[in-house]
């Protein structure tokens, strides 16, 4: 059946308890699965429709596709200023393994949690700090507005030390500091797919949401070729 | 990264204003022949409803990424981001100071 919305379970990691998260799956049970590791935050908002209809394609092209929801955003239970970099690693990872995914799609800033262990492709892999710099200066721009002065630096210094709202999103004091250096890794079996390939303008630059089917096509392509080469 | 010094000032300006047209188009979803219809006094942020903080934070960055330069804080002001032709001379001085 596709295209269900499901749940996964992440199971209990260092004395945290096991919760259970949302997936929307393309789950037909067939040899390739791709754990789809989503944008955050606001480019989350901005590339759902795209990360979706990509997946819809997957499944026409015979490849399941599960995207399971990060623990503190959409309709989880958790709260999202407790999660940390590492625990969304550790998260993604137990996805990856639970769900028998033997690919993974990493969007934007999705690459930084991929699991290492699985091959496939990072599209437009967005740094932590470039992350971290947007949302920071979204926020100066708007206290400005409002005629609150508050600059990059100290921003900065309280977000590593108490955590700091950015765009609506609370972001807690281990996962900014641990945002300020993270980079995205490519492991073998990984290859970076940018923009410039997919083609047109990234749709996360949209000040509203959009989609794009011939994008969604053409990335949806590169990955069935991918595949195809692989012999996988 | 390349630079333009080896374009004369004219092209270099004319490419300038592609880019940054180019650009906004990619943050507002136009047309780029549409986009190209803006001039120094077209109304960007407080005019445009849609390219609200957090779009011009992005087309900020984009724009460090697409033209090499660093904009910080200071740099940021109403005048700068409130009209076509502001964001444009904004983006000269900045390459001009590199």
């Amino acid at each position: 059946m596709p295209g269900v919305i499901s749940s996964w379970t992440i199971p209990a990691i260092g004395g945290a308890a096991a919760s259970e998260e949302m997936l929307l799956a393309f789950d037909r049970r067939r040899a390739q699965r791709v754990l789809v590791c989503p944008a955050w935050f606001d480019e989350a908002n901005k590339l759902r429709r795209f990360t979706v209809e990509v997946m819809r394609r997957l499944d026409a092209a015979g490849i399941d596709s599960l995207l399971p929801d990060l623990p503190g955003c959409n309709e989880s239970t958790a709260r999202l200023d407790d999660q940390t970099l590492e625990g969304w690693s550790k998260a993604m990872a137990a996805a990856g393994q639970s769900l028998g995914a033997t690919h993974v799609l990493a969007i934007r800033a999705g690459a930084l949690v991929a699991p290492a262990g699985l091959p496939g492709w990072h599209y437009a892999a967005q740094s932590g700090p470039k992350l971290l710099r947007g949302m920071i200066r979204a926020r100066t721009i708007a206290a400005r507005e409002a005629g609150i002065a508050e600059t990059s630096d100290s921003l900065m210094t309280e977000g590593r030390t108490r955590g700091l709202m950015l765009g609506g999103w609370a972001i807690g004091p281990t996962m900014f500091a641990a945002l300020e250096s993270a980079e995205a890794a490519l492991a073998p079996g990984l290859c970076d797919i940018a923009q410039s390939q997919v083609g047109g303008p990234g749709l996360w630059l949209r000040a509203e949401p959009d989609e794009d089917a011939g994008q969604a096509d053409r990335l949806a392509a590169l990955i069935v070729q991918s595949l195809g080469n692989s012999g996988s | 990264m390349t630079t333009s010094s080896n374009l004369d000032s004219h092209t270099a300006a004319g490419a300038l204003d592609r880019e940054l047209k180019g650009l906004i188009a990619d943050v507002l979803g136009l047309d780029p022949v549409q986009a190209s219809g803006f001039g120094p006094e077209s109304g960007l942020f407080g005019h445009l409803p849609e390219l609200d903080s957090m779009a011009v934070a992005g087309l900020l960055t984009e724009m460090e990424d697409r033209l090499g330069i660093v904009i910080e804080d200071d740099d940021v002001d109403g005048e700068m981001l409130e009209t076509y032709g502001g964001l444009l001379a904004f983006a000269r001085a900045k390459l001009e100071a590199r």
